[in-house]
C-alpha cells in the first residue's frame, strides 16, 4: 500500500484539490480513496491502469464530498479561492505575464471544463481513459475538451490576450 | 442552431484529437494522420501550437499545487490499522497486476522516469566513489547495510535540481538513496541509528523545507 500510495498520492491529491479548492477536503479525500483502493483490491481487475482506476475513485468522492455542501457555501468558497490564490487575469495582463493570465483563466473554468483539461493535459490520459473517469462517451470526451478551450480562449480574450484561435 | 453554425461549433474529426496529440496519448495510426494534417493545414498548425501553451501551462498549474501533508498517510493508515483483519491475498494480487500496468505508463512519465533513472545510476555511482576514497579499505552500499538501521523517507526533488545540489543534500544529511524513483520519489536513508519518532519527526520537517524537496514523509 505505502508503495502504491507513494507512487500516486500527489497526482490523486492534485486532482482532488482541482475539483474541491480545498487543500484540508483533498487531504481528506485521498486517505478515503486509498482506504477504499484496500478495501476493494480484489475487485480491481486490470482492465485499466491503476492511475484510472485511483482517478475514478478520486471524482466520485470529490463529487460526493461536493454535494455535501451547500450550493451557496461553496460559490462563496470558489469566489474566494479565485480571489485569494493570484491575480485576476487584468492584473496578470498589467504584467504582461500571458503564462499566468492563462493559469488564472485556467482556474476560471468551470468544473466539468477543468476535470477535463487536467486529465487530458496533466493526467495524460487517452481519450478512451477519460471517458472512463468521467462516465461520458468519448465523442463527448473529445466536444467537451473543444470547449473547454473555447471557453477559456473566451477568457483570454475578456483578459486582452488574443492568441489566434478560435 | 443552424447546420452550418453546428458545423462551425462542432470539432473536425483530426482537430478534436489535437489535445492529445500534444500530450502524447495518441496511438501510432491517429498520431500519423494528425502530423500529415498539421504539415498540409497551417491554421490546424497554429491551433496545435495554442494547445502546446495550453497544455504547458496546465501542467505548470498542476505542479504548483504542492503535495499534501503526510497528515493525508498518517490518517489513511490509522484507518486501515482500524480495519477488521482480513486476508492478505487480494493485495497481493493487486500487488502482482500492479507490476504488469507499469508498463502502461504514458510517454511522458516513462520519459521522466528514465530521466530519473539515469540520475539514480550517478548518484549511486558518485556514493560508491566517496564511500571507496573515504573509508580506503572498502566500501558499503546502503542496500548491503542492515535495513532496520537509519532513518528512512519518500523524498521527491525538484524538476529542476541539479545533481551537484542532490549530492550536497545527500552529504548534509549523511544520507543516502535505497530505491526509486517511485512515482519521482526515491526511498532515502538518513544517518546509520534509527531515531526516535520525535527526532524523526524534526528530520523529515527539516528536509521538507530544503529547497530543492518538493515532498518528504517517513517511511519503513
Amino acid at each position: 500500500m505505502q508503495v502504491l500510495y507513494g507512487r500516486h498520492h500527489v497526482r490523486v491529491y492534485r486532482f482532488a484539490l482541482r475539483l474541491v479548492r480545498k487543500e484540508q477536503v483533498a487531504e481528506d479525500l485521498i486517505s478515503e480513496v486509498f482506504l477504499d483502493v484496500w478495501r476493494q483490491a480484489g475487485k480491481f481487475e486490470g482492465r485499466s491502469a491503476v492511475s484510472t482506476w485511483l482517478l475514478a475513485i478520486t471524482r466520485f468522492k470529490a463529487l460526493s464530498a461536493l454535494r455535501r455542501k451547500k450550493d451557496a457555501e461553496l460559490d462563496d468558497e470558489t469566489a474566494a479561492a479565485i480571489e485569494d490564490t493570484s491575480d485576476n487575469p487584468e492584473v496578470a495582463v498589467a504584467k504582461k505575464d500571458t503564462g499566468n493570465a492563462l493559469r488564472n483563466c485556467l482556474a476560471r473554468l468551470s468544473q466539468d471544463h477543468r476535470e477535463i483539461v487536467d486529465l487530458v493535459y496533466y493526467h495524460e490520459k487517452s481519450v478512451e481513459e477519460v471517458a472512463e473517469i468521467v462516465g461520458i462517451p468519448e465523442n463527448t470526451v473529445k466536444t467537451r475538451l473543444f470547449y473547454a478551450r473555447k471557453k477559456l480562449a473566451e477568457l483570454l480574450k475578456e483578459a486582452g490576450i488574443e492568441r489566434g484561435w478560435p | 442552431m443552424t447546420a452550418k453554425d453546428k458545423e462551425l461549433a462542432e470539432p473536425g474529426k483530426i482537430e478534436a484529437l489535437l489535445p492529445w496529440r500534444a500530450a502524447g496519448t495518441l496511438s501510432d495510426e491517429e498520431t500519423r494522420l494528425v502530423d500529415e494534417a498539421l504539415a498540409k493545414d497551417p491554421a490546424l498548425a497554429r491551433q496545435y501550437e495554442v494547445i502546446k501553451d495550453e497544455l504547458a501551462e496546465t501542467v505548470l498549474l498542476n505542479e504548483d499545487l504542492g503535495a499534501p501533508s503526510t497528515r493525508a498517510l498518517e490518517k489513511l493508515f490509522e484507518r486501515i490499522d482500524a480495519e477488521p483483519a482480513r486476508s492478505a491475498s487480494p493485495a497481493a494480487g493487486l500487488m502482482a497486476r500492479l507490476g504488469a500496468l507499469c508498463s502502461g505508463w504514458s510517454p511522458r512519465t516513462l520519459g521522466w522516469a528514465a530521466a530519473a533513472a539515469m540520475l539514480v545510476l550517478v548518484l549511486q555511482a558518485g556514493i560508491i566513489t566517496t564511500a571507496v576514497v573515504k573509508h580506503g579499505n572498502g566500501y558499503q552500499t546502503a542496500s548491503s547495510e542492515n535495513p532496520t538501521t537509519g532513518t528512512r523517507a519518500l523524498v521527491g526533488f525538484k524538476s529542476d535540481a541539479t545533481l551537484d545540489q542532490i549530492t550536497a543534500f545527500l552529504v548534509a544529511y549523511h544520507a543516502s538513496i535505497v530505491s526509486g524513483p517511485q512515482a519521482g520519489m526515491f526511498t532515502v536513508k538518513f544517518g546509520d541509528t534509527a531515531l526516535a519518532a520525535a527526532d524523526a519527526e524534526k528530520l523529515i520537517a527539516k528536509v521538507k523545507a530544503d529547497k530543492i524537496v518538493t515532498f518528504a514523509a517517513a517511511t519503513q
